[in-house]
């Protein structure tokens, strides 16, 4: 069995209470920080353990929180981004509904860490009942002496509060879920200033997601050194995978980084392999964001190496040939898949969640999601396929937020991997009039044919 | 309107309660989870005379709560019936036959995407990834998550919400 940090207790019954999560080790991180540590002795052991953003950016954790203005006179912040709206991943709501303690623990510690005196769990609106899990841990470590004044007899106070969103994707990224806190709509802002400079309340802010402050804790426990030799290279720890789509497993897996594809997707210990002994054809490894990757890409890179769950292998071959880690949405898809039907309902995702500010990113979803739609359906025109990849080509880098790369990738690298398929929709359109027209038949290249023959 | 829009004491007590967790001046950060308040005490969804009447105990002007109100997709602008199915359909719960699952509600149901049924029980709505994509297909009906369903399972589901006659709610 490979190492679990965040995910050892799952099992223990009722370590969704404080007193059973204090029985397994919880809570000795906040004692060793406040007794023992300062907070810059705090920061450097997440320096020192390599821990990247687990939001989908992999931005190094203890780097953003030395970026917090520590000169300004305002108060400073820590808001947790548990707004977890990106297709594929769902490991924040397992861990914050299962393990609840140990967000509220990794709070308390990493704001003691960058001095802030309120912190906010943003959470999105439809985990409501997540939401009411987390009040209730709160209100036990309030009693606890955890949360609220002179926390434990010293000197540290922290208040903790937890926000509710409203259903919007856009308030995932940082600076339109500090518009959101701000009772706001969830526009993203211009950078700089950045958060750690000018975040919540114009006072510097650090973001980070659920699973990256769930690890500080245990760096702190276990040191930042010994967190670093797990994993590979820069890529170090564990980290929480969401496996969803034609698997017969599909769950959250805490993984050591360094894991082989290949052993994740077939392994009984994670996803068990393809359902009902299908032929693997596609997967989107990290969230909706990333670029797809066609089967010979999956389990070896371009140049015949082992492909690992690492943020380094994965992008292995840049959008030529390699994805992205992002947040750990792991979305598998066998050979009855329709390519183009999925990314029409990922464009259709992203027209639906543009916030609207930036006229690339507004107008590009939905007609990207357009000419999707009619070539799914059989309207579609040859010329079409190369209109996406150039409305995509458009959106990037163009916007004042990344939703738009997010738009554009996801289609770009759909049609580089999969382009016959786009071109069999406008050619046989016919053939595409059933919604299932790749369930009883697969698709099956032409020229891959021709090529064997 | 059948209610006068007024909250509760209690509702009230609750609301000045949440603007203590921000800094002084800045209880419209309290918007958001206010307007959840109201939508679930005012029938399920938000009036422009209920959205005014929470601009005036939060003391901002009556705009900033219907631009936010209508950013968010969990605001209801407009009516809905007393059980709002909120199925996915994005992706991963594609993959794994939501398309099926919309098209069986629509039949059973006799209404489209969107629709209501005639005697006000059940809004169809098909929403985008809930973060329950390894348990596909699944819907959210107020604060509960039904995850891994089938037609038969959602029958069940159809029948145990008119046996229950509530309305749903987030909280
Ligand atoms: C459109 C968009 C959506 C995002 N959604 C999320 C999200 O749901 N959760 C999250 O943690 N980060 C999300 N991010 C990334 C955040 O902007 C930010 O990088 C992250 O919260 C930082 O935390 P980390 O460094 O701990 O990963 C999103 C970014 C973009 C551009
Ligand atoms: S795609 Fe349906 S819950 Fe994620």
């Amino acid at each position: 069995m490979a190492r679990k940090i965040l995910l050892e207790h799952l099992n223990v019954p009722g370590i969704e209470t404080l007193e059973v999560f204090r029985k397994m080790g919880g809570y000795q991180a906040v004692e060793k920080v406040l007794k023992t540590m300062s907070p810059d002795d705090v920061t450097e052991e997440v320096k020192k353990s390599g821990l990247r953003g687990r939001g989908g950016a992999g931005f190094p954790a203890g780097m953003k929180w030395s970026f917090i203005d520590k000169k300004s006179e305002k108060p400073r912040y820590l808001v947790c981004n548990a707004d977890e709206s990106e297709p594929g991943t769902f490991k924040d709501r397992y861990l914050m509904e299962k393990i609840p303690h140990s967000l509220i623990e990794g709070m308390i510690v990493s704001s003691y860490a960058l001095g802030a005196k309120t912190s906010y769990i943003y959470i999105r609106g439809e985990y409501f009942y997540v939401l009411r899990i987390l009040e209730k841990a709160i209100a036990e470590a309030y009693e606890a002496g955890f949360l609220g004044k002179n926390i434990l007899g010293t000197d540290y106070s922290l208040d903790l509060h937890v926000q509710i969103g409203a259903g919007a994707y856009i308030c995932g990224e940082e600076t339109a879920l500090l518009e959101s806190l701000e009772g706001k709509r969830g526009n993203p802002r211009m950078k700089p200033p950045f958060p750690a400079i000018s975040g919540l309340y114009a006072s510097p802010t650090v973001v980070n997601n659920v699973e990256t402050i769930a690890a500080v804790p245990h760096i702190v426990n276990m040191t930042g050194d010994e967190y670093a030799k797990i994993g590979v290279g820069r890529s170090t720890g564990t980290k929480l995978i969401s496996a969803s789509g034609h698997i017969n497993k599909p769950g959250v897996y805490e993984i050591e980084m360094g894991l082989p594809v290949e052993e994740f997707i077939y392994s009984d210990e994670y996803c068990g392999g393809i359902k009902n002994g299908k032929r693997l054809k596609a997967l989107i490894a990290g969230g909706s964001s990333v670029p797809i990757l066609p089967e010979h890409l999956i389990t070896k890179t371009a140049n015949g190496d082992a492909r690992l769950m690492t943020y380094e292998s994965l992008s292995d071959g840049g959008f030529v040939s390699g994805t992205m880690l992002g947040s750990g949405g792991f979305i598998v898809m066998d050979e009855t898949t329709c390519i183009v039907r999925n990314t029409w309902t990922l464009a259709r995702f992203y027209h639906h969640e543009s916030c609207g500010q930036c006229s690339p990113c507004r107008e590009g979803t939905g007609w990207m999601e357009k000419v999707l739609h009619r070539i799914e359906n059989g309207h579609g025109k040859m010329s079409d396929v190369d209109l996406l990849v150039d409305i995509a080509k458009k959106i990037e880098g163009n916007t004042i937020c990344p939703l738009g790369d997010a738009a554009a990738w996801p289609i770009a690298s759909a049609i580089r991997h999969f382009r016959e398929e786009f071109e069999y929709h406008v050619k046989y359109p016919e053939k595409v009039k059933d919604p299932k027209h790749f369930f009883y038949a697969p698709f099956v290249s032409e020229k891959m044919n021709a090529s064997i023959a | 309107m059948s209610k006068e829009i007024k909250f509760s004491d209690e509702t009230l007590e609750v609301v000045a309660k949440i603007i203590l967790r921000y800094p002084e001046g800045r209880q419209k950060s309290a918007l958001l989870p206010v307007l959840h308040i109201a939508q679930a005490e005012f029938d399920g969804w938000l009036s422009s005379e209920v959205m005014d009447y929470v601009a005036s105990i939060l003391n901002i002007k009556p705009i900033e709560v219907y631009e936010v109100a209508s950013f968010y997709s969990m605001y209801n602008l407009k009516p809905v019936g007393k059980c709002l199915l909120e199925v996915c359909r994005t992706g991963p719960c594609m993959l794994n036959g939501a398309e099926d699952l919309v098209a069986h509600f629509e039949n059973k149901l006799n209404i489209k995407d969107g629709e209501t049924t005639a005697d006000g029980m059940f809004t169809l709505k098909t929403v985008e990834c809930l973060g329950s994509c390894g348990t596909a297909p699944m819907l959210q009906c107020g604060a509960d998550y039904y995850e891994n369903l089938d037609n038969q399972k959602a029958d069940a589901l159809l029948d145990k919400l008119r046996d229950e006659n509530q309305r749903s709610r987030y909280c």
